[in-house]
């Protein structure tokens, strides 16, 4: 992982949010206060247009801009969680000396673990985090037990896609979704959704490269 | 959608500067990153008061920036939680020394972000989180109730304590008294537009209401067919006093708020329709606020507040205030 590789892999993801918008707000609308979308795509573009800042600097640097970026750009709970995912990557150990596939999960997970805390939230509370923390589990696991590196990211496509789909079910506990109570039911979480296509995206761009 | 705008970009900053030319004698705004303070500095040794929320609600927080109220208010965009750089270069700019009590209305968005910001910074703060909205039923839900109107509510009373020498520990404590003793409610007739999103944030029938509706339109108790103002009234009400049981005779501040798209001409009907059903239970009105404080864009629709008061409530309620969208005793 390079930020060569953080600012391709912010150009997919951006191709993905906006094929996908329309539905990310539906699903916001439904449940939500509908400023999900508006709150991913806006983080989205303030992370490339980094690119010139961002390019030559040491990646531990390169992940704190981009932390304090979309943590004073995006707003609301988005930024926090976001900025407080990348700021926790940012303080990965070593990171400027090289972060192969291992510490890139190693120094994600860490940000997944710290952004459960900022929003003490976990599995099962119909949040981003039905996709996140399995996926964060799902490729440790795949690290400790030795994998392919593309069967761990094959895996992890699959997890994601089943934790997005398994909020559709769940009584929200978190988020504006939460002052819902049942009503709720029966809906995709929008923060689940958009989350699963960013780890969708990043870990196909990994396999067909 | 019909709105006064030129782009959704520039929505806010155009809003904000002239809000800024428009109060100029009351308020300064500053830009990147985006804060309002007071046109005078922080008197020395005197605890400053930051709020903050998604733009949208005005006239809160930036109507009731001045003297008596809040020292800085941070907007975030339409409906969207403020950032830490805000609130930490607000605070740099308003804290006098005797430190910074942050106002935060409970919603996750806000209350992350002023969480990181109170992390990061470096002097003494405090925060006292609001969460009046009796809508919402308690349950084992740790987000918990909602933040809304009572908030002014709170500004206004600690905002006179700060004022007149209270300390960090005694604004807070005083903080968390007013919002222990309010309690709101509100119902929507129609929905409200964020300017970037370009269509309604919810749907909702010609013959409905939303009853419990948060300040962004977000679903609450349940959906009603129409009702009298009487009966609306009295439903408010009900709740609202399950919630925080006045005593008889006890003296209580009445707030009907409006969420931006209903006259005063109905908002002081609710007043009266409320006043009959306290009238009815002995409790006794001794203050009263009208008018839109805590909005929710366009939205139709009104939330009622009650707060409970004793002197020194009544004292700080009383004392003296400038702010664009409040002003008495001056």
């Amino acid at each position: 992982m390079s930020v060569n590789f953080l600012i391709h892999r912010a150009k997919e993801i951006q191709a993905v949010i906006d094929a996908n918008a329309s539905e990310i707000e539906k699903l916001d609308q439904e449940i939500g206060d509908g400023d999900h979308i508006f709150n991913v795509q806006r983080g989205i573009k303030l992370v490339i247009e980094l690119e010139a800042v961002i390019k030559d600097l040491p990646i531990s640097k390169a992940l704190n801009q981009i932390a304090m970026k979309v943590l004073s750009g995006i707003g609301g709970s988005s930024g926090a969680l976001f900025g407080t995912l990348f700021m926790t990557m940012a303080k990965g150990k070593d990171i400027d000396n090289g972060v192969d596939y291992k510490k890139a999960i190693e120094i994600f997970a860490d940000g997944v673990e710290a952004v459960k805390q900022r929003g003490k939230a976990d599995v099962g509370e119909k949040t981003m985090m039905d996709v996140l923390i399995p996926v964060s589990n799902c490729l440790k696991k795949g690290v400790e037990d030795n994998k392919d590196v593309k069967e761990i990211l094959q895996e992890a496509i699959e997890v994601a896609e089943k934790g997005m789909f398994s909020t559709k079910d769940l009584l929200a506990t978190k988020g504006r979704a939460s002052f819902l109570g049942e009503r709720a039911k029966g809906h995709i979480d929008p923060g689940a959704r958009s989350s699963q296509l960013m780890i969708k995206t990043v870990c196909e761009s990994v396999l067909n490269s | 959608m019909k709105k006064f705008m030129n782009s959704a970009d520039d929505f806010l900053k155009e809003s904000l500067k002239g809000f800024g030319a428009a109060h100029q004698d009351i308020v300064n705004c500053h830009y990147d990153p985006n804060f309002i303070t007071r046109a005078t500095p922080t008197k020395e040794g005197k605890v400053a008061l930051i709020s903050g929320g998604g733009s949208g609600h005005e006239p809160m927080h930036g109507g009731l920036v001045g003297y008596g109220m809040l020292d800085a208010a941070c907007p975030g965009f339409v409906f969207s939680s403020p950032t830490p750089d805000q609130m930490l270069a607000a605070a740099e700019k308003v804290d006098s020394g005797a430190g910074v009590l942050f106002i935060v209305k409970n919603y996750s968005g806000d209350v992350m972000n002023f969480q990181m910001a109170a992390e990061m910074m470096q002097g003494p703060n405090e925060s006292v989180l609001t969460n009046d909205d009796v809508a919402v039923e308690d349950s084992s839900f740790t987000t918990g109730r909602r933040g809304v109107a009572a908030t002014v509510v709170v500004e206004k009373i600690v905002g006179s304590l700060a004022e007149h020498g209270g300390s960090l520990q005694e604004c807070k404590a005083l903080g968390d008294k007013v919002n222990k003793n309010s309690g709101s409610m509100g119902v929507a007739f129609s929905s409200c537009t964020v300017p970037a999103a370009g269509k309604p944030n919810f749907d909702i029938g010609d013959d409905e209401m939303e009853f419990g509706v948060g300040i962004h339109g977000e679903p609450g108790r349940r959906r009603d067919k129409m009702k009298s103002a009487q009966e609306i009234t009295n439903e408010l009400l009900e709740a609202i006093n399950e919630d925080l049981k006045p005593e008889t005779n006890e003296e209580i501040l009445l707030f009907v708020n409006g969420m931006g798209g209903t006259p005063l001409t109905e908002l002081y009907l609710i007043y009266d329709n409320a006043k009959n059903m306290l009238d009815k239970k002995n409790i006794k009105i001794s203050r009263s606020l009208v008018g839109n404080y805590c909005t929710s864009l366009e939205m139709q629709g009104a939330s009622i507040t009650l707060t409970k008061l004793d002197e020194e409530l009544l004292k700080h309620w009383d004392s003296s205030v400038h702010t664009a969208a409040m002003r008495w005793g001056v």
